[in-house]
């Protein structure tokens, strides 16, 4: 821990050490600013040591053992493939360890000083702030700064029926860490969360069952690319109901009774274990918000687009602002609030159709700019190109056949609308599309372009062909 | 090797000029440092001078040349045993870092008698030719910086992208800014429209109207015009009104010029000081209205009204809040002396928080001023002259000068305006205050 200068004024405090927090202190310190973050867990927030990170690391581990249950494609032969799943999340929270240190480097580098503790706001004295910070040993430190960014996150949203205990009911933070492997989960919610520790269980060998509400998985992913993942998951072994919901859940001496209704219809699942999935909340208890005009809607702060709250010098970036709740766009508005603090000239508010989303599961889904249902509730006539995975080279070659590309284009403009994405490392290429649409090609620039041969991105370009019935291999 | 002189941009939005003069003729001897040429941009007149040693070759943009692209090349300076035949082999555009090449020499060195036209003839070169060479240099400025939605989306909608403001990364033209001019209605047959104007005007000309000298609008005058019509339309004007006494100011400044030994305090200067001082009391009325933001600045530069021939200029006090009235003074009196013979650096006039106009020594009694875009207040000046005032029940006289505050709305309220013109007032009436 950085050693702290008491009683000095900062020119901004931030409050989170996640991927919002961390690099709007360390963009704030590149901008010569004096800054200080107050987290009272983890460095490096969820996304680093319960989120994005780790569940990388697990899902890493059930592709393995997905790979090594079909070696026989591939030519090989083994007998007898065995795993620890202690084992397997030793290496998950390794990698988060070693990566919550390398923010905490980062930090010192820049000379962004770090206080483990707790911050609250708590008043304003000739426009400065103060925060209260009640430290892991118990003090109480005083801190001064012109500005405060409240950067906290969000923890997993409970149902009013169903409350996570930690033993039976879990939420994100115990399925990541599971000392034995359960026979049999109920997944409750079936967004990016959800189908992501659905496929990683699945994948290491558990029964799994998908709860959603909704008519259809992955309500937020154009409905061609839910519907794809639903019969995807459904072959791999994975049950889902749709249009369903979790009444109760009971904890039984065997384990959990799972009462869930279909249109009426009950049904009563035994499993060993539940996760709940089903949203995120902010966390906005606790700040002293109380005592200022920032305001908070349903769980969630309200600010401009330059992360601005309704109190002068209080600004909020990431989960507790809102969906989407993507460390990215934590991290992206963590450097355009501390831009626009700075005075720096040019900086642009962030336009939420050009961040990209990305799910890990097995097939990897990603996504940018409107669905198709988007596009046409907004007005757009459009040109909408797929290509199969089953017609690419590479994908073949890696014995990856399952998913497809689709793009859709403002017929009258040619504006590339949204790119959505189902099958092997989609996540690595929707860059490609986010570029894309950040620059404000049209197909013309995309039809022009040269993709690589062979790789996975010539679906991209593929796609694109199609839209404008062009497409060469198919 | 030949050296190109190209056509200097003087400030960085400018994209072309007019070439006014030629200070050196062809064949003349040209060492660094000496003005070779006058530029004249929408505001003021700059002098080009020389950076390299040589003799002019050719003058290839004739002086009284309108709209001459930046980048051009206006002209070739040859250096020590050069000759134009060096331009016309080099068919790589000159660049000065260059190294001599070795070329045959066909003429001697260019000898004062020479002509360029004789040695054009024995060349068989022809202007022509060492034009087309010359000017193959791209012209960077000339592009514009769209994104490929933006330049469908203009040329949909018939609009053309060189007239759209961009307000992407570094001034790049986006979606956004296609959006909005479509939003606020513009014609799509822009052409059509121009046409029938164009025409009507030719008719009514040839038969009716008065007898006119048609002078040819500079660009000074175009700038002036557009910009105040912009103010006008754009910005909602209001206007307040203070009496102010200055026979304590009057009083104050004979004291202080007796003290000074070179150059004189002016009422004006007392002004801008006074000015100054009420903006940094009253910041909100140092502010600009943008579509997204209202800029409140965190200096006071203040944009001072100079009369020049054939328009007027402003020239900008800068941080006039921290300087003192000797300093304001004498930066003034450079600023206007250099603003009346058109030497004004652009960011010299380009810029300011605030401006003063001042029609006190012409005798104007009151005036109301239109507001300078993008600031958001202009202070308009009269002059001082004895007038009856009431004082203590009993009337008396005082010296008044009347000064009109004209206000965007957008930015500033009557109570800010007002607090304004109050802080100024009490400056301007009790001036030992300013001396603070």
């Amino acid at each position: 821990m950085v050693k702290l200068m008491m009683n000095s004024k900062y020119d901004l405090i931030v409050l989170g050490g996640g991927p919002g927090g961390y690099v709007a202190a360390i963009r704030a310190a590149q901008l010569g600013m004096k800054v200080v973050v107050v987290e009272r867990e983890h460095i490096g927030g969820v996304c680093l040591n319960w989120g994005c990170i780790p569940t990388k690391a697990l899902l890493r581990s059930s592709e393995v053992h997905h790979i090594l249950k079909n070696l026989d494609d591939f030519g090989f032969h083994a007998k007898e493939v065995t795993f620890d799943i202690k084992k397997v999340v030793k290496r998950s929270r390794n990698i988060a360890k070693q990566l919550s240190n390398g923010v905490e480097h980062l930090l010192k580098k820049n000379k962004v000083d770090l206080l483990n503790g707790e911050g609250k706001l708590v008043a304003k004295t000739n426009k400065l702030r103060s925060v209260e910070v009640k430290t892991a040993d118990g003090d109480l430190v005083n801190l001064i700064g012109e500005n405060v960014i409240l950067a906290t996150g969000a923890r997993a949203r409970s149902l009013p029926n169903i409350l996570p205990d930690g033993k039976g009911i879990w939420t994100y933070k115990q399925a990541m860490v599971p000392e034995t492997l359960p026979k049999s989960i109920v997944i409750i919610g079936s967004g990016a969360i959800g189908v992501e520790f659905a496929s990683f269980y699945n994948d290491m060998g558990v029964d799994v069952t998908i709860v959603e509400v909704m008519d259809r998985i992955l309500p937020v992913e154009d409905p061609e690319i839910s519907d794809f993942a639903q019969k995807s998951y459904i072959k791999q072994g994975i049950k889902i109901k749709t249009s369903s919901k979790v009444v109760t859940v009971k904890t039984e001496s065997l384990g959990l009774n799972v009462s869930v209704e279909t249109n009426g219809r009950i049904e009563n699942l035994k499993v060993e274990k539940a996760i709940l999935a089903v949203g995120i909340i902010g966390n906005t208890d606790g700040l002293g918000l109380e005592g200022t005009n920032v305001e908070v809607n349903q769980g969630h702060i309200v600010v401009d687009q330059w992360c601005q709250t309704n109190e002068p010098g209080v600004f909020a970036i990431g989960d507790v602002v809102g969906a989407p709740w993507l460390a990215h766009k934590a991290s992206h508005e963590g450097v355009l609030c501390v831009e626009r603090i700075a005075g720096v000239q040019g900086v642009h508010p962030l336009d939420v159709n050009n961040i990209p989303g990305c799910t890990y599961s097995r097939p990897q889904i990603a996504s940018v700019g409107m669905t198709q249902t988007q596009a046409k509730t907004a007005g757009y006539e459009t040109k909408i190109g797929k290509f199969p995975f089953v017609g690419n080279g590479k994908a073949i070659a890696l014995g990856e056949i399952e998913g497809f590309v689709k793009t859709i284009f403002d017929k009258k403009t040619g504006e590339l609308l949204g790119a959505h994405m189902i099958g092997a490392e989609v996540t690595e290429m929707i860059q490609g599309y986010t570029i894309a649409r950040t620059l404000e090609t049209t197909e013309a620039e995309l039809l022009n372009t040269v993709f690589p041969h062979p790789t996975l991105s010539e679906m991209m370009h593929e796609s694109v062909l199609d839209a404008y019935d062009r497409a060469l291999h198919i | 090797m030949p050296i190109s002189i190209l056509m200097p941009a003087l400030s960085p939005t400018m994209t072309e000029g007019n070439l006014v003069a030629w200070h050196k003729q062809e064949g003349d001897t040209i060492s660094p440092g000496e003005v070779i040429a006058e530029i004249e941009t929408d505001k003021a007149t700059m002098e080009v001078e020389a950076v390299d040693e040589g003799k002019l070759g050719k003058i290839l943009i004739s002086a009284g040349t309108e709209g001459v692209a930046v980048n051009t090349t206006i002209g070739v300076i040859l250096e020590d045993g050069e000759t134009l035949e060096d331009v016309k082999e080099d068919s790589e555009v000159p660049k000065p870092e260059a190294s001599k090449p070795i070329l045959p020499n066909k003429l001697e060195a260019l000898s004062e008698e020479d002509s360029v036209q004789n040695i054009l003839e024995d060349t068989g070169t022809s202007s022509v030719e060492i034009l087309a060479d010359m000017t193959i240099i791209p012209n960077q400025t000339d592009r514009v910086f769209s994104s490929p939605l933006a330049r469908r989306m203009a040329e949909q909608a018939g609009i053309d992208i060189g007239t759209v403001k961009g307000s992407g990364p570094n001034g790049r033209i986006i979606k956004d800014d296609i959006d909005s001019i479509l939003k606020k209605g513009m014609p799509n047959h822009d052409g059509i429209l121009a046409k029938q104007l164009s025409s009507e005007m030719t008719v009514s000309n040839e038969v009716v109207g008065p007898v006119y000298e048609a002078n040819l609008n500079t660009p000074m005058r175009k700038v002036i015009a557009r910009r105040l019509t912009e103010s006008k339309q754009t910005a909602p004007h209001f206007y307040m009104v203070a009496d102010c006494e200055i026979d304590t100011l009057l009083e104050t400044r004979s004291q202080l010029n007796e003290k000074i030994e070179n150059g004189k305090i002016s009422v004006n200067d007392l002004i801008i000081r006074a000015s100054a001082l009420a903006l940094k009391l009253v910041p909100m009325a140092n502010a600009s209205w943008t579509e997204e933001e209202t800029r409140v600045y965190k200096n006071v530069d203040i944009s001072v009204a100079v009369a020049i021939d054939g328009g007027l200029i402003t020239p900008i006090v800068k941080d006039a809040g921290n300087k003192g009235l000797k300093a304001i003074s004498e930066e003034m009196k450079d600023l206007a002396e250099r603003a009346k013979s058109g030497k004004l650096m652009p960011e010299e006039y380009q810029g300011g928080t605030f401006s003063i106009s001042n029609l006190g020594m012409y005798g104007v009694k009151e005036f109301s001023a239109v507001i300078n875009p993008p600031q958001g207040a202009i202070l308009a000046v009269g002059m001082g002259e004895k007038r009856p005032v009431v004082k203590d029940n009993a009337l008396s006289i005082a010296t008044i000068m009347t000064c009109t505050l004209s206000v965007d709305h957008r930015v500033v309220d009557g109570a800010v305006g007002a607090q304004f013109l109050s802080a100024f007032k009490k400056l301007i009436e009790d001036p030992l205050r300013m001396l603070l």
